[in-house]
């Protein structure tokens, strides 16, 4: 055997030949080691080899052999934190808290010297994260403490520490692969190589003689159900079009056939060992084109009912008299626009494990963003009772949308049922997401929009074309949105609408941040800048001008009555701020030169918090024979920072710390119902549910020791730690023992329901400089500001918008999925670029001074929308730099440099 | 990534013990095989204990083994003379990846992997550099950097055959120079990378354009050109189909920042 010394500890153990050092310290159940990537393009799972730094998955492990190797679990010293670990814990230097590890293992080494400290842009190249923006980062890195105390009744609005913060640190925190099970099987999928194409023969044989290949599973083997893998409460509103494996590839990259090995490394070898005869068929990759008469059909009308050919659905509407308006009109804009596809890339790939438990049930632990929703599809898909699946989630590192869809919970989940419950796991590689789970929608946005001289809007007519790819999961409700919000933020008495989402042979959308608003919001916000320039009117005036108010009518193109409302308006002061700060400055100049030319741009985005259509969250709070109080919520928390948040609401209405509070989450047999952490729901309907949870809690314990002390009750409080009656003061715990004697539990629950929804705004201000010739583009302002009522917990909601902002400058200027014939062509971090530190601005954020009537606690969403204004400010801002409309993302500097950069005044 | 069809790696000591065949590959650093799924490779050649001297410097020049990591060419401090030696570190800055990857990346398999935008292609075609080539059975061959590459992911190097160093001629490291480099993303990959080097009395200068084409390309003049005779050159060598293409940047646009970024070198160099 090998002697291999890892954090002081020395093993004997022997290296794959072809291994990396990531997964040998992995198998030796080492976990802080992290996979963003597993091709040296994230930075997740670096560790130190003699002090330096390396990529570990890309070390081969027989070279870590009489090296000292360190990881996260080894930075700590006699259980002290290292410096570093201290600042990012000072700093909240995390959100999902997955590049943590490698983030600190890189800023912590010998090698991270003074000058890469003051370079920051280079020295961080091979770090990704894709939740804080970098900001939170910085702060670590220049001691920059954002925490605050946790005091008792002062929780809401108090910046507290994400309450798993020194496991996360230390890598002791588990997140969904970091788990060993006796007898684990693995499972690997062949995918589409073909965008459209039958399956006329599948041969297993070779693939069941590969040695360690335990099964393979094809469409004749599994249940002929047919699904969406999008996750709702109402599962109605996507299409079952899916089934789990098919005998029809309708995409490059679609599963088709399922591998069950002892190793990987038998599974991926009986992938390959799989013989597919195909019947290649006609494809179709645009989506004007694929409404043609002619065009390649996607899916037979049998089994999914499509209204006409390959469009899905059609939304259409129309408010007032959009001719008359147009006739009224004193000038008219018209253009169309288009949004690109972009990949979540959650730094924790998908991946779930399916197991038998002691209980004779099937567990699965996933990386979910809806345990519940994927529990009750799971169920209906093998056939069980859903009480017989248990859906978990521990740590979860990232979602943003992408993990709003059961893609990799069924296969396991089936595989354990037939290997009779030995475990079965399946984690992602990075192109498995790039090529096999889903985008955001492509959509297409034609805006004719007409005003009077003096601005006021008179008529709005928009067609949006989107772009569903082969499945519709997410194709109607991302639609929806897009014909919703961002046309009824203005005033308008005559809109009129027409939405089409089709059938492809691309890569299916899913839900992604934003959620289709994002795409519109672009559109319009384009156009309301164009048609200020013609009216050479201030783009800010336009949009106070027409921006609507409490007392308007909130509505896009239909008419129908909506249960959206202002809980608070603070739109005027998010205005007035990006104004404000970007007159003011920050004194960063564009760069010296005739050929760097400067704009500024700014765009708004309007959110209705929470989906139109159903989400219900429970909670269950006790009161603890120690005094202290536990809370369960079904909400997931995969960074968003819900936890923290939900804690403190709870914290804050029975007047405790927000540590006295111990929660659990996302879990199926331990928490109540939730529809799932989506759609801007953790604040407003789980918050909700938290929040009256905590309520009855407080009214509980108030109405038990008003009896107990025959005091009455409007004479009791409850005050920290005890409750005073009259001029008594009990202890919890005493009030507790108290209780058990009479059986009295302490326990409640509520459930929560959406239902107003109310309203947030935010305003993105840009200011650029753009080089004429190479299409380079400097950040030099960035602006933003935020309704979103009442903070609970202001680092994080700053935190969110740090990463909401960056996310929007990422699609604008930098991630760029390319197909060719529905092949993505760099299914790879390094050629598929999300925005790394040097890409990512620095934003000045800013809250509006608006306390809710509608949401919990005063509060409204924050996660969501912040992304929504920042393409437009950016192309405005390009626009008002060149007087060139770049219309279509992403801005990339060859794209500029084909779209008439060189037209530049 | 784990490379999952390797089967057996060989840490030979001398290159008398390699006994090449296929499904063999030479691992140097490692920093591109384990990137990728390697499934037609089963068995490693590790390069490691062969021994290599980095950098061995020479009246006539400077010795490059190919095992040579990242991190040892950026700290290398040359003789004052060699006034090119700033180079080096402004084409490590190139790499897409940070610090850390300069800690296992050679400057041998940067060149042998070949991409159009490979850092130390740049940097050794601008000083001139030679190949050692190594073939498997026949005596070693030389081969001028810029003649290696021939396209994206190619190369002039047969079965078995190992880049044993490149050799950068002292009357290269001793021009002046002047580099300029653009990428799509902020520090990301390059889509043109493009380098001059001039005599003191503004004689040979030679432009070697990078990332921008397929492979690298020299244009070499007697003296510093002017501004119309570089443009008219790179028009000549390089017509608009000669561009390289990819999600790094249009052909189109390469060649439109290509000639503007000649010019600025043309212009700091004269």
């Amino acid at each position: 055997m090998s002697k291999y010394e890892v954090n002081g500890r020395l093993y004997s153990a022997e290296a794959k030949p072809g291994q990396c050092l990531r997964t040998f310290l992995r198998d030796l159940e080492v976990f802080g080691v992290k996979k963003g990537c597993d091709a040296g393009d994230c930075g997740a799972c670096t560790v130190w080899l003699d002090g330096k730094p390396f990529h570990s998955c890309l070390v081969p492990a027989f070279r870590g052999e009489g090296r000292k190797i360190t990881t996260i679990e080894g930075l700590a010293q006699n259980g002290k934190l290292h410096p570093i670990q201290q600042a990012f814990h000072d700093a909240q230097a995390f959100q999902c808290g997955y590049c943590a590890a490698g983030m600190m293992m890189t800023t912590a080494s010998a090698a991270f010297d003074e000058a890469h400290k003051a370079d920051l842009p280079h020295a961080l190249k091979g770090n990704i994260c894709r939740c804080t923006g970098y900001r939170s980062i910085v702060d670590a890195l220049h001691g920059k403490k954002n925490i605050e105390k946790d005091v008792a009744g002062k929780a809401l609005g108090a910046s507290l520490p994400n309450p798993f913060t020194d496991a996360i640190l230390t890598g002791k925190a588990h997140y969904t692969m970091d788990v060993w099970m006796e007898g684990m099987l693995h499972l690997k999928v062949l995918r589409s190589p073909h965008a459209h194409a039958r399956l006329k023969k599948i041969d297993k044989s070779k693939a069941l003689a590969v040695p360690g290949v335990v099964a393979v599973y094809t469409w004749e083997d599994v249940p002929r159900r047919l699904y969406s893998t999008a996750l709702h409460e109402d599962h109605l509103v996507d299409p079952d079009d899916t089934y789990m494996l098919d005998n029809v590839a309708r995409f490059v990259g679609q599963r088709l056939v399922a591998v069950i090995g002892e190793t990987e490394a038998a599974a991926e070898a009986g992938v390959r060992a799989v013989e597919i005869e195909y019947e290649l068929l006609p494809t179709v990759f645009d989506p004007v084109a694929a409404m043609e008469p002619g065009a390649p059909i996607l899916h037979e009308k049998d089994e999914v009912d499509t209204a006409n050919g390959n469009i899905f659905a059609t939304l259409a509407g129309e408010i007032g008299d959009i001719h008359k308006g147009f006739r009224e009109a004193e000038v008219i804009h018209e253009n169309t626009y288009s949004t690109s596809r972009v990949q979540h890339v959650h730094l924790e790939t998908h991946g779930s494990i399916a197991y038998k438990g002691k209980d004779g049930r099937w567990h699965v632990r996933t990386s979910s963003q809806g345990p519940f929703a994927a529990r009750t599809k799971l169920a209906y898909l093998m056939g069980v009772p859903a009480a017989r699946i248990h859906v978990y989630t521990e740590r979860v590192g990232g979602g943003f949308g992408g993990k709003q869809e059961m893609v990799s919970e069924d296969l396991p989940l089936f595989a354990t049922m037939k290997l009779d419950g030995r475990p079965v796991k399946w984690e992602w590689t990075r192109e498995d997401e790039f090529i096999g789970a889903t985008t955001r929608h492509q959509m297409t946005t034609k805006i004719k929009i007409g005003a009077k001289r003096d601005g006021t809007l008179t008529a709005l007519d928009v067609q949006v074309v989107s772009n569903t790819g082969a499945y519709g999961n997410h194709a109607s409700e991302t639609l929806a949105a897009a014909m919703a919000s961002p046309f009824a933020a203005y005033r308008c008495a005559n809109k009129k609408g027409i939405g089409r989402v089709v059938y492809t042979n691309m890569i299916p959308g899913g839900g992604f941040r934003g959620y289709g608003a994002s795409q519109t919001t672009f559109a319009m916000e384009c156009a309301m800048n164009e048609l200020a320039k013609v009216l050479d009117m201030d783009p800010f005036e336009i949009r106070r001008k027409n921006v609507v108010r409490p007392g308007d009518n909130v509505e896009s193109i239909w008419m129908e009555p909506s249960d959206a409302s202002f809980g608070s308006h603070g739109i005027d002061q998010c205005l007035e701020i990006v104004e404000r700060e970007l007159k003011k400055g920050n004194g960063v100049n564009k760069p010296d030169g005739d050929d760097w030319l400067e704009g500024t741009g700014a765009a708004l985005a309007m959110l209705e918090c929470g989906p139109p259509t159903e989400h219900r969250s429970g909670a269950e709070m006790k009161l603890l024979p120690d005094g202290k109080y536990h809370l369960a919520c079904g909400s997931s928390e995969m960074g968003n920072g819900i936890t923290t948040a939900h804690k403190q609401m709870a914290a804050s209405v029975v007047g405790v710390r927000a540590a006295d509070i111990d929660i659990i989450n996302a879990d199926t047999d331990r928490t109540p119902y939730d529809t799932g952490t989506f759609a801007s729901t953790g604040t407003v309907v789980a918050g909700k549910a938290v929040m009256i949870t905590a309520e009855a809690m407080k009214a509980d314990i108030l109405d038990f020791a008003a009896r107990f002390t025959k005091t009455p009750v409007d004479q009791c409080r409850l005050d920290n730690d005890a409750v005073i009656c009259g001029n008594k003061r009990i202890p919890l715990t005493e009030l507790h023992a108290e209780g058990a004697k009479v059986n009295h539990r302490f326990t409640v629950s509520r459930k929560a329901y959406l239902s107003p929804r109310t309203i947030a705004f935010n305003v993105q201000g840009v200011r650029l400089a753009v080089h004429r010739v190479t299409g380079e583009i400097r950040i030099l302002h960035s602006v933003h500001a935020a309704d979103i009522g009442q903070p609970i917990n202001p680092m994080q909601c700053r935190g969110q918008l740090d990463g909401a902002v960056a996310m929007g400058y990422g699609w604008a200027l930098v991630e760029n999925m390319v197909h060719e014939e529905g092949h993505m062509v760099n299914p790879q971090l390094r050629n598929c670029r999300v925005p790394a530190f040097a890409d990512t601005p620095h934003t000045d954020i800013f809250f509006a001074d608006t306390v809710d009537a509608i949401g919990p606690l005063g509060a409204k969403s924050q996660g969501e929308c912040g992304i929504n204004p920042v393409a437009p400010a950016v192309s405005n801002a390009l626009a008002n730099a060149t007087g060139v409309r770049f219309a279509h993302l992403p801005f990339t500097a060859d794209r500029l440099f084909s779209g008439g950069l060189t037209r530049a005044k | 990534m784990n490379l999952n069809t390797i089967v057996d790696v060989k840490r030979p000591k001398s290159f008398e013990e390699i006994e090449w065949r296929d499904g063999h590959a030479f691992l140097g650093g490692g920093t591109w095989l384990f990137s990728e799924p390697q499934v037609s490779t089963d068995t490693l050649v590790d390069l490691e204990r062969l021994g290599w001297p980095a950098l061995t410097v020479t009246p006539s020049g400077l010795e490059i083994a190919a095992t040579c990591k990242i991190v040892e060419l950026h700290d290398f401090k040359g003789p004052p003379e060699w006034r090119a030696v700033p180079l080096f570190d402004k084409c490590i800055d190139c790499f897409l990846m940070s610090f850390k990857i300069w800690n296992a990346a050679t400057v041998g398999g940067n060149i042998v992997m070949s991409l159009p935008a490979g850092a130390m292609i740049s940097l050794t075609a601008a000083l001139e550099g030679v190949c050692t080539l190594w073939p498997q059975n026949g005596t070693p061959r030389e081969v001028p950097v810029v003649d290696f590459v021939t396209g994206m992911h190619t190369n002039v190097l047969q079965k078995g055959e190992l880049l044993r160093q490149i050799f950068l001629p002292a009357s290269a490291l001793t021009k002046r120079f002047a580099m300029r480099q653009v990428s799509l993303t902020h520090f990301g990959r390059s889509a043109a990378l493009i380098v001059a080097t001039v005599e003191d009395n503004d004689y040979d200068f030679l432009l070697t354009i990078t990332a921008a084409t397929p492979r690298p390309v020299h244009i070499r003049f007697r003296k510093t050109p002017s501004a119309k005779e570089l443009h008219q050159a790179i028009n000549e060598r390089l017509p608009p189909d000669a561009w390289f293409n990819d999600v790094h940047g249009s052909a189109a646009y390469k060649r439109h920042v290509t000639f503007y970024l000649a010019e600025q070198i043309r212009a700091e160099l004269s």
